[in-house]
């Protein structure tokens, strides 16, 4: 029986090795200086790199983050400091919901509420899309973190005369701040994926990315549709965006890692 | 609560005075705003997503459901085949998914040695960091050609006579099952790690009765810990049917994207979410968009139901005061 669990593990463990030795075949040899530089060319034509797509999807992370992180880090700071317990645990449940809902759901909806009233697919409403993502995430996680920080914290504040909200801000968030970076990572590291709720909002496109009401270029989404294009160019650039994204993904959770060892050595 | 010397101060932050302070006033209301945007956006979801499926909800009535006609000609359409694909991938997923997950749990939480958890733990999650379009292209160009040439051949030419393995094969290899298996795949995390989670909530006394009674390592776990857990387990499974039904991205590029039901699992299928995925940005014509908003919504309240249920399952094991190091 002991053989079967090891037998198991051994198999939750094997997709990874063989995904990541794939990335590294296949996309190691097309990552070149092209690729870092140029956009996209014409379907069929070599030599195209998928420049606008890497800093597309740096763009779009960065309004995720300016929209969906406020919201979420509020949310969560009044969940864990005012409240009562009953009104807590529906809005806890229904973040827990919202967490678990379709990416593409997000999607559809932006679509409704701005690509159609705009116009046209946008930067923006791509980046709404993903901030809807992230906002339940954040959320839980600032609770949790919130939390943690001793009552004694609080306690010493009120006993000094200070404001609730100034405690708050200036004693209890600070205190939480890594935990909170750590959530807001986490959540970065998730929307940087996700290629759904980008599909019918930002669209996706073959060239730089000039102001918020224009589609953009994204990694998730050019290596969908450079992965499912008959031409042999464009699947190899698909396995090197791949590499790419893999690599932008780990290192946002490696720091988190980092960021939270370092905060139990201290 | 009072405290015994003094019984006039508040022991928590819930016994403090309301506030009276206008910077406190204000503070609170607008942490409770971004709260209530939890519900907002929740309410806001279901709107848009009902009043784009109007149309679609007017024409067809409860007989869409049923129906497995897709024909964007003469606007017939039926969400039948749909259903059927992401029920049975995700039945498919959960067979592969829970056995691992629950043996891997038991195998982290009782048998590994210590200098190995935490590292084996780290990679499982490295597992769930994965995007899923990159799963989606292993699974296009390694998995699903391997899974033709070296399994599927092979069931379709001995075992054809059941017609789970019965049909022509496409000769790429997308099918029902490889979005299955790539669906197994990206759920292992997190039910190992909730699996993991509700096997250490297992009390210690629990082990040590069963110890002290004489059974061996497996009947330890399997009468001790399982049993005890296994309300636990189930919502670690229900939650990864939730997680399994929305998978959009890695379904889309390996399912073989047919609107069509077929009793082999070895013929290609359409699911749900891949459906809209595929079809939402060039649905022409009014109707086969607000049909899709149509299948939005039956994808939306059927996730919403299963993970509800789930959270309701796992909750129901964790009591305070009973985790296990």
């Amino acid at each position: 029986m002991s053989v079967l669990a090891v037998f198991c593990a051994l198999l939750v463990v094997l997709p990874l090795i063989l995904v990541f030795f794939y990335l590294l075949k296949m996309g190691f040899s097309s990552l070149n200086l092209n690729f870092f530089t140029k956009v996209p060319t014409a379907a069929g034509e070599n030599g195209g790199g998928m420049a606008n797509a890497i800093v597309g999807t740096l763009e779009l992370m960065g309004l995720a983050l300016i929209m969906g992180v406020p919201l979420g880090l509020l949310g969560g700071i009044f969940l864990s400091e005012h409240g009562s317990e009953r009104t807590n645990g529906w809005i806890r449940f229904g973040a827990d919901v919202l967490n678990g809902v379709p990416s593409i759901v997000w999607g559809m909806a932006c679509y409704t509420l701005v690509v159609v009233p705009m116009g046209g697919y946008s930067a923006f409403a791509g980046g709404l899309a993903l901030s809807f993502i992230m906002v339940p995430l954040v959320l839980r996680t600032t609770e949790e973190v919130l939390v943690l920080v001793p009552h004694a914290y609080r306690e010493a504040g009120l006993a000094l005369g200070i404001p609730h909200w100034k405690i708050t801000v200036n004693i209890v968030l600070r205190t939480a701040f890594k935990g909170i970076v750590t959530g807001v990572l986490l959540g970065l590291g998730r929307v940087a994926g996700e290629t759904a709720p980008i599909l019918f909002t930002a669209l996706g496109s073959t060239s730089w990315n000039h102001s918020l009401k224009e589609p953009i270029a994204a990694l998730p989404i050019q290596i969908y549709y450079y992965a499912i294009s008959p031409f042999e160019d464009q699947n190899r650039q698909a396995w090197a965006g791949a590499l790419v994204l893999i690599v932008i993904v780990f290192l946002l959770s490696t720091s988190v890692r980092m960021i939270s060892n370092r905060r139990k050595r201290a | 609560m009072i405290t015994a010397s003094n019984p006039s101060l508040p022991a928590t932050a819930a016994d403090l005075p309301e506030p009276k302070r206008w910077g406190d006033r204000l503070f609170k209301t607008i942490t409770f705003l971004s709260a209530a945007m939890v519900g907002v956006g929740f309410l806001l979801v279901a709107y848009v997503l009902i009043q784009g499926a109007w149309p679609a909800i007017k024409l067809y009535g409860w007989s869409f459901l049923s129906n497995t006609h897709w024909n964007p000609v003469t606007d017939n359409y039926g969400a039948l085949p749909f259903i059927v694909g992401t029920l049975v991938t995700s039945l498919i997923a959960l067979l592969i998914a829970v056995p691992l997950s629950v043996g891997t749990a038991i195998f982290l939480t009782d048998l590994a040695p210590l200098w190995m958890r935490q590292p084996l733990t780290s990679v499982i999650e490295m597992l769930a960091a994965v995007p899923s379009v990159i799963w989606g292209l292993w699974g296009l160009f390694v998995l699903m050609p391997w899974l033709h040439d070296v399994p599927y051949t092979w069931l379709n030419k001995h075992f054809s006579f059941i017609p789970l393995f019965a049909g022509p094969i496409e000769g790429s290899g997308a099918c029902i099952l490889t979005a299955g298996i790539i669906v197994a795949i990206m759920i292992l995390p997190i039910v190992t790690s909730v699996s993991r989670e509700i096997l250490r909530s297992v009390p210690d006394l629990q082990r040590e009765a069963a110890y002290g009674l004489g059974a061996t390592r497996w009947e330890v776990t399997r009468i001790a810990v399982l049993s005890y857990a296994r309300r636990g387990l189930m919502g670690a499974a229900v939650l990864g049917l939730g997680r399994a039904l929305g998978e959009t991205m890695a379904v889309t590029m390996v399912v073989g994207n047919s609107p069509k039901i077929h009793a082999s699992l070895l013929q290609p299928g359409w699911t749900l979410a891949s459906v809209i995925a595929n079809q939402f940005g060039e649905a022409s014509g009014e109707i086969q968009r607000s049909v899709l908003y149509e299948i939005g919504l039956v994808l939306v309240g059927v996730t919403i139901l299963v993970n509800i249920g789930a959270l309701i399952l796992i909750k129901s094991i964790e009591t305070p005061g009973s985790r296990r190091t």
